[in-house]
């Protein structure tokens, strides 16, 4: 299986906080992949730098074979890297169907449709007059997720797309995930629910201070000694023992 | 959908408000009252011209002035260079909108690389280089400032052109403003104003939005104080550059409820004419500001996003009340929705 998106040697530095110390990670093309790590181990920094929020002091990333370092946001997202946010980053004032639109206006044409039938997919079609802002946590997620749809992403960054959901929810948000997966979408997955990373990915790569511990099936990685490591090793005292330890505490 | 039900009425009483814009003059025909009216009609153009700029977008310009006054300038520049006379001064209003158009563009480029309130500050300081270079060119005539032109028209139909004119260029800005708020533009720029990176992480290409939007309000603007400086009959740089005038303005939006085209329409029409009475009351002199800077600070406490958002809240609120509130938290299908989750029906 050939890698969509490949990130190679990315260092990324905050002052003296090397975030990303060189991050390389493969994400296979119709593949569902996770990403996880403890607080502060550059996941979501590997997400700015991949789509274009922030710049990568070394490093480089390659999807569908082409370099893509250090690109605007914009010109990434065309090129077809949708992505989320860990909060969701909606158009409060403006209505859900509205939201819709935003990144659906390079398409001129059927958009509108295609929102409604994005919105009816996500389960959002009876809110689309309501302003978004007005939506729950959990539906704001989703329909973060439908607007990034709307362009037909070929691969999609959902940066902890259960976190603070209800559990009925964060079901939902699976099957949906899983039933774009099956129509040909990747995704690349932050998240901190252990149960949902196993259950929904095909492979796990697990960042540990900016660089890669490990990477593998979910199986393998539950049991990989070196996942523990990243989840204890460090001199970090209050991080739980084990992913799923880590996940509880999230909870 | 109610929107259809809703569009016949509507559009009636549009009809209705312009049919009494229009007789407006001829039933107060008092040249004291149809100053009021001219100066009226002025300011609804500048607010919604502001408006489909700072309104839709977020970034609070406190710089129209700029435009307000180059408008005045050029036209006085222009008709004295190029020796017109009478009517045909007017034939000078679309090279007025273009000087706006043109100012805007390095303005805009400079200015909206901030956001927020560096971007009030950057536009207060371009004001006050306008400001300071009416001052001191010899072509705009210093302190004394221009007169424009002589313009033939008796007392009784000073006025009453004077308002069609500003009436016309009223319309014309509520139009353009109604239309780019239901535009993809406009949507484009209502996105900025909510998050400008997330809307620019989705494509928007923003800096182009929102120049080609202060472009336009510029243009407006300037379109506008040409009119004025003509009505006035002279401009010096403290009215035309008038620090005053942007405060205003911003009043005016925030008051009628700023982001909505009717909002900075209705806030014009009530506060330009309670300033020129205000002002026009020899025992109440001095006082006129005193009442302003009291008006904006009821309105920030008390209704921050203006009376038509406001009212139309409270309408709403009149029509729903006893019937349950929006459904909040099912995104799911019925079926999933668990009993006794926020979800579910009251």
């Amino acid at each position: 299986m050939t890698a969509l998106l490949r990130t190679d040697g990315i260092r990324k530095a905050y002052g003296g906080v090397q975030a990303l110390d060189g991050a390389t990670l493969e994400v296979a093309e119709g593949k569902i992949t996770g990403l996880i790590g403890p607080n502060g181990s550059g996941k979501t920094t590997l997400f700015n730098v991949i789509t274009g929020y922030e710049k990568a002091d070394a490093g480089d990333i390659v999807f569908r074979g082409k370099t893509i370092t250090n690109q605007r946001p914009d010109k990434v997202f065309s090129a077809g890297i949708g992505r989320t946010f860990q909060l969701s980053r909606i158009f409060p004032r403006l209505s859900v169907e509205e939201n819709m639109l935003v990144a659906a206006q390079h398409k001129r044409g059927k958009h509108r449709a295609r929102a409604r039938e994005l919105l009816e997919f996500v389960g959002l079609e009876r809110h689309a007059e309501l302003p978004a802002g007005s939506l729950s946590y959990g539906q704001r997620k989703l329909l973060e997720l439908a607007y990034v749809l709307i362009a037909d992403p070929a691969v999609i960054l959902l940066d902890e797309p259960a976190g603070g959901v209800n559990p009925t929810l964060i079901n939902h948000i699976a099957d949906r995930i899983r039933q774009l997966n099956a129509s040909g979408t990747t995704f690349l997955i932050v998240e901190h629910n252990m149960e949902f990373v196993m259950g929904l990915c095909d492979s796990v790569t697990v960042l540990a201070s900016g660089t890669v511990a490990a990477s593998g099936p979910p199986d393998a990685i539950r049991t990989d000694p070196r996942v523990l490591d990243a989840y204890l090793g460090s001199d970090v005292e209050d991080e739980p023992a084990s992913p799923e330890e880590a996940a509880d505490a999230e909870r | 959908m109610t929107l259809s039900r809703d569009k016949l009425p509507r559009a009636g009483g549009l009809i209705v408000l312009l049919a009494l814009a229009i007789a407006f003059p001829w039933l107060f025909s008092n040249p004291a009252v149809t100053n009021y009216g001219v100066f009226a009609m002025i300011f609804v153009t500048v607010a919604s011209a502001w408006n489909l700029f700072s309104g839709y977008s977020g970034y609070i310009s406190l710089g129209h002035a700029v435009f307000y006054g180059s408008g005045a300038y050029v036209m006085g520049v222009a008709a004295k260079a190029w020796h017109l006379e009478g009517t045909a001064v007017f034939e000078l209003l679309p090279l007025c909108a273009l000087a706006g158009a043109v100012i805007a563009v390095p303005f805009g480029l400079v200015a909206l690389r901030v956001r927020r309130h560096t971007f009030i500050v950057v536009t207060i300081a371009v004001f006050f280089i306008f400001q300071l270079m009416a001052f001191n060119f010899s072509f705009t005539g210093g302190s004394s400032g221009l007169s424009s032109p002589f313009l033939s028209w008796t007392q009784a139909s000073f006025n009453l052109s004077f308002y069609d004119i500003a009436l016309a260029c009223a319309v014309g800005t509520i139009v353009i403003s109604w239309l780019i708020r239901r535009s993809t533009f406009g949507l484009r720029l209502r996105a900025i104003r909510d998050d400008e990176d997330r809307a620019r992480g989705l494509g928007v290409k923003t800096m182009r939005v929102k120049l080609s939007a202060f472009v336009i309000s510029g243009a407006l603007t300037s379109l506008i104080g040409a009119v004025w400086f003509y009505y006035e009959t002279q401009v010096q740089p403290q009215t035309g550059f008038d620090p005053l005038f942007d405060l205003t303005v911003v009043l005016m939006a925030f008051l009628g409820g700023y982001g909505s085209v009717a909002g900075p329409v209705l806030g014009a029409l009530l506060i330009e004419p309670g300033t020129l009475w205000l002002n026009s009351q020899p025992q109440l002199s001095g006082i006129a500001e005193i009442v302003l800077g009291a008006v904006f600070l009821a309105v920030v406490l008390f209704v921050p996003r203006g009376i038509i958002p406001a009212g139309g809240e409270w309408i709403t609120k009149l029509r729903t009340r006893g019937k349950p509130a929006v459904v909040p938290a099912v995104a799911m299908t019925k079926e999933s929705v668990p009993a006794g989750t926020p979800g579910g029906e009251k």
